[in-house]
């Protein structure tokens, strides 16, 4: 098909979403990420009967977590296609990269950075 | 087991305050099976508390560790060394835990990062039902199996009351009537006699009445 999708999307492969745990999302904050995104299996799809719906229950937790600690919600997403729509999986790729870029750079990256640039002022 | 939930994060922010080095500290016990305050609870907490102080701009330090039970001295001798390093700790086991943590370590600020519920069964993954007040004199045997103390709303040895409406709770109609449950299991095992036979007052001074409680049990201790 040779679907254009943005280069900024950092692609983690997991077996099944019921894999990815709230912990797993709040690295890729941690470690700087500026959106998140779960693209799960169809509901009601789930080779594993409901990996996708325990991973939807998970993006729910970590939104409050991410409003809660300042980042916004906004910031994370699921969404469901199937394997066979790559159309659909490209689309979501731009939708939440449009979504992330209005938002704006994560409040913790722009932390990290200046904190790096004030450790290398100070080192140097 | 015990049963417990996690504290709201601007609470546990509230109380570490303006305390630079914090320790997040688990319990491999009750807490680890309810899912409020176990190794993997541990690291939710410590990486939302660490989005929230850079979003902030504070510069904080969470550590994290998780010992077998907070409830036994052997195991929190084990964090002396991490305890020592940070200002406070918040610690994530019931009650007993977060108490015997302070005992332990007395010059140190220990707060509750959760907050003990009860005794109780898993119904389900995340859902869980009070069972046991811990009242020290259990009286199952002659209530079908069910308690009246943990399960009537009132703690009535004698129901159920007026307030019992279709097998539900005056005080919330999402709980059963422990006194409805008793009569249904006592119908179940043919012994509805006993509902002739009146219950004299419980003797409470073995619950909460008689003060703060102890067990010694000499043929165990070593």
């Amino acid at each position: 098909m040779r679907l254009q999708y943005p280069t900024s999307v950092q692609i983690v492969k997991v077996p099944c979403t019921g894999r990815v745990d709230i912990i797993h999302m709040l690295k890729a904050f941690e470690e700087g990420a500026d959106g998140v995104f779960v693209a799960g299996c169809m509901e009601g799809d789930c080779h594993y009967l409901a990996g996708n719906i325990r991973a939807r229950q998970r993006v729910k937790r970590v939104k409050e977590i991410l409003d809660k600690v300042g980042i916004g919600s906004g910031r994370v997403e699921m969404f469901n296609l199937s394997a066979g729509m790559g159309g659909r999986w490209a689309e979501i790729a731009r939708e939440m990269t449009e979504r992330i870029t209005q938002l704006g750079p994560s409040p913790i990256r722009i932390a990290r950075e200046k904190g790096q640039s004030s450790a290398g002022e100070k080192a140097a | 087991m015990i049963k417990a939930i996690g504290k709201p994060l601007e609470e546990i922010v509230e109380m570490i305050g303006d305390s630079k080095k914090v320790l997040i500290a688990g319990c491999g016990g009750c807490v680890t099976v309810c899912e409020a305050g176990g190794d993997k609870e541990v690291k939710v907490l410590a990486s939302s508390l660490r989005l929230y102080y850079a979003n902030a701009g504070e510069e904080k330090e969470l550590n994290e560790a998780t010992v077998t039970r907070q409830c036994d001295v052997e195991y929190l001798n084990e964090l002396s060394e991490i305890v020592d390093k940070c200002d406070v700790v918040v610690s994530l086991a019931c009650g007993a835990g977060a108490q015997y943590m302070a005992e332990r370590y007395n010059d140190k600020p220990v707060f509750p990062g959760v907050d003990t519920c009860f005794i109780g069964v898993n119904l389900e993954r995340g859902v869980y039902s009070e069972r046991c007040q811990a009242c020290g004199k259990c009286i199952l045997a002659s209530t079908g199996g069910i308690c009246p103390v943990a399960r009537c709303s009132k703690r009535m040895l004698n129901g159920p009351c007026g307030g019992s409406e279709g097998g539900k709770c005056e005080v919330d109609k999402d709980i059963d009537c422990g006194w409805h449950l008793i009569y249904e299991r006592l119908k179940t095992l043919g012994q509805l006699d006993r509902f002739e036979i009146p219950v004299d007052p419980k003797d409470w001074s073995t619950s909460r009445d008689g003060g703060p409680r102890k067990i010694v049990r000499e043929d165990i201790k070593i």
